[in-house]
């Protein structure tokens, strides 16, 4: 409805109606932030402050120290989600060119199982998941957490694949006339012509290793090991949940990246949706 | 250099068709690997373990039908699906709905545009035990900011009703968990409306030229071209918030688990499939039985998105035929 013209009691609604859910969205936001920095008597107060009597910047700093390792579960969950960005970023561009730009025979049917593959949900296979990393000694470290990632993701391969299939045939075709192997154009042609995509893929699954729950909460069992998300539940639950300028510190410091990383990346981010969605 | 001047439409046939099946398997072999070790062998082992009683510490003894016997009475199995499938029945079409017409308000060419999008799609942002941790606080029954919200329409309900009607204390009261859940998960559309507006900009504007021609007016025009266009949006937007719903688990674990209150709500009201499968396995360890309820589970998320895809799949226009 781009064209559509407005009449002017048309645009009041539109852009009441903007506004009044903009605020709902907004609030918990504010709330988090506002709740972060006041004095715990203040957080209990009703009707309820949104403006601190004082700003207790503090009570980040204070929320890193009593949460326990924090800087430590950082640097762990920076770690699982950089290895499992390298891992899913080039085996899923790998598997992404076999299904799109060489054809072979039963290529659409197993392309088919790989998207099919995506209706799992984790939990129905997260009991036999968990006995084959007992079974290899993994139980308590990270690798139960990355090593699946280098082993391709069925979302980043479909995602990347629908971007192989838009670069027409023509540019590889004249690198195999000229005797180039597959790998060669897949790692010197297609692969420069997709860092958007390829910087899409990275994102997500930073973003997905980033929240990950369930899978650091079977898989991680001391607490040295333990991720920003699995150490914010275990600080809530160790302090019964009543501190809540120091729990609304925590989520903020864990929320911070992500949104500094969207800011700096919206528009690929942005891209990167539509693209999931569009008609297939 | 013979070779490289060997062009490759002048090989035979076959051979060009085995070079080329050898090197498309050489590249997917990661993911055939990952399907092999992560999809197929879980579901198969899945199925095995699900006629034993395994515990982890001991090797699994066989025990013929006796979890799925058991699964069958037991009440605490039904609940979780039945609450299960009532949220993804409720969530899902509340959260496309609102999400659409949140695309739409956008769609119009409004001032700050990019600046509500971001206001709208900053939620999805927030990691799962995040969501979990905000919401306790925002749904706290004495000071959360909910109530505070609608404490004045209750009380004007009251003034005029001459009723006593007090606002709810979600989580602690069985009948308002979901809901606040619900709540909680409507904050979270973002991906969703991303798509519908890529969707609803993609529709060409001669479509609504013509439908204009035709005297179509703006409900005219949503009904009969912006919904049609969109609808293959809708389509994945739905599928994919179904598998989402159906693994819910963070999110009401970490709404409940503040260490007072038992991980599954009160009276049970947010014990969901997946965790049940979780206490089952790693509360209990009760590896056999956890099979089981993720075996009769997934044939149940399998065989409900298979219908709603036929469904939904013969009322989804494609303009220009299915494949692009």
């Amino acid at each position: 409805m781009n064209n559509h013209k407005l009449s002017l009691l048309g645009k009041t609604i539109v852009y009441a109606l903007l506004f009044l859910v903009g605020l709902s969205f907004v609030a918990p936001f504010a709330w988090m932030l506002s709740t972060a920095v006041k004095p715990l008597d203040e957080t209990m107060k009703l009707p309820p402050v949104w403006i601190p009597s004082e700003f207790l910047w503090s009570n980040f700093q204070e929320a890193i120290d009593t949460m326990g390792m924090f800087w430590r579960y950082a640097w762990n969950t920076f770690y699982i989600s950089i290895l499992s960005v390298i891992g899913a970023t080039f085996s899923s561009a790998l598997a992404a060119y076999g299904f799109s730009r060489i054809e072979w025979k039963g290529r659409n049917q197993l392309f088919f199982l790989c998207v099919a593959t995506m209706m799992i949900p984790f939990p129905v296979i997260m009991v036999p998941v968990y006995t084959l990393f007992r079974e290899l000694g993994w139980v308590g470290s990270f690798k139960p957490l990355w090593v699946p990632f280098f082993l391709g993701n069925a979302f980043s391969i479909f995602l990347l694949r629908q971007f192989f299939l838009s670069i027409p045939k023509d540019i590889t075709e004249a690198a195999r006339i000229d005797g180039c192997s597959e790998f060669r154009i897949f790692w010197q042609v297609i692969l420069p012509m997709s860092r958007s995509s390829l910087l899409v893929v990275a994102l997500f699954t930073f973003m997905y290793s980033w929240n990950d729950f369930l899978g650091p909460l079977i898989y991680l069992t001391e607490q040295k090991n333990f991720t920003l998300a699995l150490g914010l539940q275990s600080y809530q639950s160790r302090q019964g949940g009543t501190e809540w300028h120091y729990l609304m510190a925590a989520s903020t410091l864990v929320i911070l990246p992500l949104v500094i990383l969207f800011f700096f990346t919206q528009k690929t981010f942005i891209q990167g949706i539509t693209t999931t969605g569009g008609k297939e | 250099m013979l070779k490289s001047g060997f062009s490759r439409s002048n090989m035979p046939f076959c051979q060009l068709e085995r070079r080329n099946l050898r090197n498309g398997l050489l590249f997917i072999s990661p993911w055939l690997l990952g399907f092999l070790a992560f999809s197929l062998y879980p579901l198969i082992s899945a199925f095995l373990y699900s006629f034993t009683d395994y515990s982890v510490l001991a090797s699994p003894v066989y025990v013929g039908a006796d979890n799925y016997q058991t699964l069958v009475r037991d009440d605490l199995f039904w609940k979780s699906l039945f609450n299960t499938l009532s949220f993804a029945a409720i969530s899902v079409p509340l959260n496309l709905a609102i999400a659409c017409f949140l695309a739409l308000l956008l769609n119009f060419n409004v001032a700050g545009k990019s600046i509500f999008r971001t206001v709208f799609f900053l939620p999805s942002l927030v990691p799962m035990v995040c969501l979990g941790v905000i919401w306790r606080w925002l749904l706290n029954g004495e000071v959360g900011l909910v109530n505070q919200f609608i404490q004045p329409f209750v009380d004007t309900v009251n003034l005029l009703l001459g009723s006593e009607i007090v606002t709810p204390s979600w989580l602690e009261d069985p009948s308002f968990t979901k809901l606040g859940l619900i709540i909680a998960s409507v904050w979270c559309l973002g991906h969703a409306m991303i798509i519908f507006l890529a969707g609803m900009q993609e529709t060409p504007t001669q479509l609504y030229e013509a439908a204009e021609i035709d005297g179509a007016g703006f409900w005219g025009k949503l009904w009969h071209v912006t919904i049609p266009a969109i609808s293959p949006y809708l389509f994945f937007n739905l599928v994919m918030g179904l598998i989402g719903s159906f693994q819910i688990f963070a999110v009401p674990y970490v709404l409940m688990n503040g260490g007072v209150e038992p991980m599954d709500g009160p009276d049970r009201s947010l014990l969901f499939v997946a965790t049940y499968i979780f206490q089952n396995a790693f509360n209990n360890w009760d590896m056999g039985y956890a099979c089981a309820i993720s075996l009769i589970f997934i044939l149940v998320v399998a065989g409900l998105t298979l219908s709603v895809m036929k469904i939904a799949e013969s009322k989804v226009y494609y303009a220009g035929g299915q494949d692009e």
